[in-house]
């Protein structure tokens, strides 16, 4: 008998058509194994579903305040109380000065006469301001920046320039809380990251675990595929494929229910931002997230599926 | 076609499968091992259809070094060799039509095609009315020749039983030693575990008996 050491085995290559088929009856089938067995597949369906929409929707809230915080950084004023000693004349020629400037687009002047009046009708200290010999508040200059000074530090700068002039007391930006909220919303955003790692994981192990147990219920079939010949990737296919139906049901399911809670919240923040005389209404989820969610779904099933299997046949491998 | 040089095999635990064994088995050749239960008969079947691999030695198998093998390529090498087991492995859940078909959709061969040879294979071991029905419905003897028809459907040139007939009353081991004559005929290589000496030694072939991990006597029989 002649010895070969590299004897060439005989590997058949599938023809395109035939490859495509067979993937297709793969495909098929195991969603077929998925629909004869509903109530297993629809809980397993809802706990990835869930496990996805979580991270989905609070990423969208995390970008609708976002949204809204960047609004009202942007919409900042800076109000500039003049001194004291400036008068009418006076206060009416820096508004014009200020109002040259390229980084501001309006400048409105509330006279001493015209705040007095303000705080009269507002305040409910009126009696309080009638006792007073003159008039104590200072002549104000509402500036609004244009609008490529974008932040707070950029018109905090802006402030800083207007108060060198000798007429003006203080600049006064009142955006501390927006700032703080950004902050919020960059600290939560981060959370948002951590927790929709963890989740990934979790369905990564959903799927996992799943996959497991049906590769336990067919190991006599697994075994004798290894008996006559099929490869690893054969053996592997059909799991793959399940654990990429179950991503994609959970994925679609998770969608469901971010746009069902969006519908929902969408009501009452709309009735909010009325109070606030705003028109902002929630965004729907954008296309990056959207497919986020439809590819990423999915491809944490296949690599479930994929852990899962490959346990299985390193397992059985000759020893 | 088959070659033992110097082989052992130890499993993890520590029990000895094969202690050493030399073997030639040539093309063609159909021939028989014996042996008491623990003597290393399914080790040898398993080390040639590369379930196991050796601890010592080198396995030859078609002019291929089964040492030399990598794990990939394990199942083009399964492909070659068909395997007959005591218990079938059938799978209760498919016709009698795709278990026989297995070995052939592992290799994506065309539906056609395929149909065309398990029709061949069922016909060798007279079942071709049973295609459509499931194992559980077929009796003990009928479900081995499923699993002969599944074993020789992909015409591997290597043919390997284990204990083939241990379940079978002697009319239907006979029937089935009667097939496995024929297929010997056409060219096929044959090795079958048996501790049924009575039904083989009149069929005038080597019986090669293990024990305790090696051979104790090869020898070829005459009628």
């Amino acid at each position: 008998m002649a010895k070969r050491s590299k004897s060439q085995l005989p590997k058949r290559r599938f023809s395109l058509d035939t490859w495509l088929l067979r993937h297709a009856q793969t495909a098929l089938s195991a969603l077929g194994r998925l629909w004869r067995t509903p109530i297993n597949t629809l809980m397993t369906t809802m706990v990835i579903g869930i496990a996805l929409a979580l991270p989905s929707s609070l990423h969208l809230l995390i970008g609708n305040m976002r949204v809204l915080s960047d609004a009202w950084e942007g919409s900042a004023s800076v109000s500039l109380f003049l001194a004291e000693s400036v008068d009418e004349a006076q206060a009416k020629a820096v508004r014009a000065r200020i109002i040259q400037r390229p980084d501001v687009v309006e400048a409105r002047l509330i006279s001493r006469g015209h705040a007095l009046e303000e705080f009269r009708r507002l305040s409910g200290f009126g009696g309080a301001i009638d006792l007073l010999d003159h008039n104590p508040l200072p002549a104000v200059v509402v500036v609004r920046p244009h609008q490529r000074i974008q932040g707070a530090a950029a018109v905090k700068r802006m402030a800083d320039t207007l108060q060198t002039y000798r007429e003006i007391d203080l600049a006064q930006v009142d955006l501390q809380w927006v700032q703080r909220l950004s902050a919020i919303t960059r600290m939560i955003e981060r959370g948002v990251w951590v927790l929709a790692v963890l989740l990934a994981v979790a369905v990564l192990l959903i799927v996992g675990n799943t996959i497991r147990l049906e590769v336990q219920n067919r190991r006599s079939e697994i075994e004798i595929v290894t008996l006559v010949g099929g490869t690893d990737a054969f053996i592997r296919r059909p799991f793959l494929y399940e654990g990429l139906w179950y991503g994609a049901l959970g994925a679609t399911l998770g969608l469901l229910l971010v746009l069902v809670s969006l519908y929902l919240l969408n009501g009452p923040v709309r009735a909010l931002a009325g109070l606030y005389e705003s028109t902002f209404a929630l965004s729907m989820i954008d296309l990056k997230g959207l497919l986020g969610l439809l590819i990423g779904g999915p491809l944490l099933g296949l690599a479930g599926a994929w852990l899962a299997v490959g346990r299985h046949l390193a397992r059985t491998r000759p020893a | 076609m088959i070659q033992f040089d110097n082989v052992a095999k130890r499993y993890p635990n520590g029990h000895e499968g094969l202690a050493v064994v030399d073997l030639h088995v040539a093309p063609g050749e159909m021939a028989f091992v014996t042996g008491h239960s623990g003597a290393g008969k399914s080790t040898l079947l398993k080390l040639i259809g590369l379930f196991e691999r050796s601890t010592r030695g080198q396995v030859w198998v078609n002019g291929r070094n089964l040492n030399k093998l990598k794990q990939r390529d394990i199942p083009y090498h399964r492909r070659e060799v068909g395997m007959i087991f005591q218990d079938h492995r059938l799978l209760p859940d498919r016709t009698v039509f795709d278990n026989i078909a297995l070995p052939l959709v592992v290799t994506g061969m065309r539906r056609a095609e395929t149909g065309r040879r398990v029709r061949a294979a069922l016909d060798k071991v007279s079942l071709l009315k049973k295609e459509k029905v499931f194992p559980i419905t077929l009796s003990g003897g009928e479900q081995q020749r499923v699993g002969i028809a599944r074993a020789l459907v992909s015409k591997p040139p290597v043919l390997l039983a284990d204990e083939p007939t241990g379940n079978l009353d002697p009319d239907l081991s006979r029937e089935i030693m009667e097939l496995f004559l024929q297929f010997n005929q056409v060219g096929v290589t044959l090795l079958i575990a048996t501790h049924d000496l009575g039904l083989v030694d009149h069929l005038g072939r080597r019986i090669i008996t293990l024990q305790q991990g090696r051979v104790a006597d090869d020898s070829q029989r005459t009628t």
